[in-house]
């Protein structure tokens, strides 16, 4: 593959990243699709609309997050300089709320009245219906089985905002079968619905908006790197399930190329088990949920069942724009198993007192590994994507405490 | 489009024209309960009236079908089909019928997976007639609806509710064999249309094509069926078969005896509400 001008241009027209992307959906949605599209199109250079994002970002969620230099975990491994970009400290407890103050605020120029939303670990769900009872919208929430059992504090914390959460009961009853019904919710509700999908999936140009809407962290992350080392990082490092706190952190870099990227794909049990959710190291490509990209699949093109500890990396699939990026090769894509996560979740509460949730926990389980044989002037930064509490109860089973 | 295809399609609808009658098109997932159960429901549909047969391709994510489908393609993938072996279930239904049109119906990783080109060859060489792609709208013609087309297989597509006149064109330019109107805007085997919404639907997509029109979504019954073919070409109906399948198996999901015989006489009384509709008129 020849090496693009730029990697920050993308998707073209028909929503392309290369040859990821696209608009796989029923011609019942697909007038809604576009219609999202001119609407985005317009909003996004509309100075009113950014004015408006402006003001919820910074009144609401509270940014910008800051950009905290981990001391004790930097010594404890004595390598690299390492920066935690803190996601973790925005309202509802994640980078979840970036995209939702943008998408409601798109639904609502586009006069819907109902909006719906698919979960994994519930961090999208709970920010999707904090948005809604901040604009007063009526929001159902659907969210697999497995995941309303082992993301309780979320399932009620939804509910608590207003919500309508509906467990999942088909398929794999995980986060890809929640997508699938939030489509089916859709597709029966067009007229009136707004579907606020949570990652830098789906059909276009869901990709690129929730990128955009994210891409605040990197932003973020440039001014605030610049102000306290006068120089851009040396490397990134980010968790991936779908890949949008990972989008949002990357894409005001790509074309730095003195920046290394790393995202971490959750091994789960490890790579050798075929139980995990790394799409991009044992996937390959096809079409799901709108958009192609790199799935996990059988040999006849059946969607495998992923399996992470953590119910947020819970996704055979991952963005369009990570399938690309990882073919031409700006990012580079490694694994961290439930066993390592469990550990860096460890490592980093009793160092930094910062708890984190199982999913940033993968992107510090490559730190632990990688830092440690780097220089002492490598500037690394990591995005600390969620907060931890959500998942004290799969912690506690893991270890065999009690809680 | 012109020029279509193995022709089964367009001999079939000129057909009923030529009876003055509207058709019956009935859905199943290939291998639903299991491989030889399917196909022996397959075999005798043309006898039970069905004029043309949508065949299910099975899919982990059916995203555009209700429970009655999804469950359907969840039993057909336990018991071992696959998209090869639904083409071989066609290879030997072409065996003994040589005139019912066969239309795969399906979502498009299965395909894609498969690869295109080997697809198209061994479709039509199976027998298929047309392909019916739920999740590629005109938007993605280039991925399979052209080459499709370009192979000789018919190209359905779905026209919904939500598709208005400015767009019926760009539905309706890279499509032969019929038009499938999705009559409500939601999944498979859940609500029905108002039959009056039907009639002006059906009136709207005739001022934009002469291809002949399927309608479906929601039609359970022969009288619902009678009243959708006395306005359009063809009725279709799907998970109230399926869900009829549904029925007639065992607590462990094992086909009970005189399944393929309660599935048939169903898809009986549907041909014959849709027989006696125009009659009626």
């Amino acid at each position: 593959m020849t090496t693009p001008n730029t990697y920050s241009a993308g998707p073209d027209e028909d929503g392309r990243f290369g040859i990821y992307g696209g608009r796989f959906v029923a011609e019942t949605l697909m007038p809604l699709i576009l219609e999202v599209e001119r609407a985005y199109a317009r909003a996004k250079n509309d100075p009113a609309f950014r004015a408006d994002m402006k003001h919820y970002l910074t009144h609401y969620v509270g940014r910008p997050s800051p950009l905290y230099f981990a001391e004790r975990l930097t010594e404890h491994l004595g390598g690299a300089k390492i920066y935690f970009k803190r996601e973790e400290l925005n309202h509802t407890g994640s980078h979840k709320i970036n995209n939702c103050i943008g998408q409601i605020l798109l639904a609502r120029q586009m006069g819907k009245k109902r909006i719906i939303a698919e979960t994994g670990a519930g961090q999208h769900g709970v920010a999707v219906a904090t948005v809604c009872a901040l604009f007063d919208l009526p929001c159902v929430v659907y969210m697999g089985a497995v995941d309303v059992e082992r993301q309780k504090p979320n399932v009620f914390r939804m509910r608590m905002l207003g919500a309508e959460v509906r467990p999942v009961t088909s398929g794999s009853r995980t986060l890809k079968d929640a997508m699938n019904e939030a489509l089916r919710d859709w597709v029966t509700n067009v007229e009136d619905t707004f579907y606020i999908i949570g990652t830098v999936a789906g059909p276009h140009p869901y990709p690129m908006m929730v990128r955009d809407f994210q891409s605040v962290i990197g932003h973020e992350v440039r001014e605030q790197i610049m102000a306290a080392e006068a120089r851009l990082p040396d490397s990134l490092v980010a968790c991936i399930g779908g890949g949008s706190n990972a989008m949002g952190l990357f894409h005001p870099f790509l074309d730095d190329p003195e920046v290394a990227i790393y995202a971490v794909e959750a091994a789960g049990r490890g790579l050798e088990t075929g139980q995990h959710a790394a799409s991009l190291t044992g996937g390959r490509p096809g079409v799901l949920h709108g958009n192609r990209t790199y799935l996990l699949q059988n040999e006849d093109g059946q969607i495998e069942e992923a399996h992470s500890i953590s119910a947020g990396l819970d996704y055979p699939g991952i963005g369009p724009e990570h399938a690309w990026l990882h073919d031409t090769g700006r990012v580079t894509y490694v694994s961290a198993t439930d066993d390592e996560a469990l550990e860096a979740f460890q490592l980093c509460s009793r160092l930094e007192g910062i708890i984190p949730a199982l999913e940033p926990a993968h992107a510090l389980a490559h730190v632990m590994r990688a830092a440690p044989s780097l220089p002492r002037d490598h500037i690394m930064v990591v995005n600390m994507s969620g907060r931890g509490d959500k998942d004290i109860f799969t912690v506690a089973e893991a270890l065999g405490a009690e809680i | 489009m012109a020029a279509t295809a193995t022709g089964r399609l367009d001999r079939r609808f000129e057909l009923l024209r030529a009876e003055g009658r509207g058709g019956l098109v009935t859905f199943i997932t290939a291998g639903d309960p299991d491989p030889e159960t399917g196909f022996e429901i397959l075999k005798g549909l043309p006898e039970a009236g069905a004029d043309v047969i949508e065949l299910g391709i099975a899919f982990t994510d059916p995203m555009a079908d209700g429970p009655a489908i999804q469950a359907a393609g969840l039993r057909a993938l336990k018991a071992g089909i696959s998209l090869a072996r639904t083409l071989d279930l066609v290879r030997r239904f072409r065996q003994g019928d040589d005139e019912t049109p066969i239309v795969l119906m399906g979502y498009y990783n299965p395909i894609y997976s498969y690869g295109i080109d080997r697809f198209l060859a061994d479709a039509k060489d199976a027998g298929v007639d047309g392909l019916i792609i739920v999740d590629l709208p005109p938007e993605e013609d280039e991925e399979l609806c052209l080459p499709a087309l370009r192979a000789g297989l018919n190209f359905i597509r779905l026209a919904t509710p939500t598709t208005d006149d400015e767009r019926l064109p760009a539905v309706l330019a890279n499509t032969n064999g019929f038009v499938y109107y999705v009559s409500i805007t939601g999944i498979t085997g859940t609500a029905s249309a108002a039959n009056a919404d039907i009639t002006a639907a059906v009136e709207r997509l005739r001022r934009h094509t002469d291809l002949p029109i399927a309608v479906g979504f929601g039609i359970k019954t022969p009288d619902q069926a009678a009243a959708v073919a006395a306005v359009a070409d063809a009725a279709v109906v799907g998970s109230a078969i399926v869900s009829r399948i549904a029925d007639n198996l065992d607590a462990e999901g094992r086909p009970k005896p005189g399944l393929v015989d309660d599935v048939l006489g169903m898809v009986r009384g549907l041909a014959e509400g849709v027989r006696s509709a125009r009659a009626a008129r």
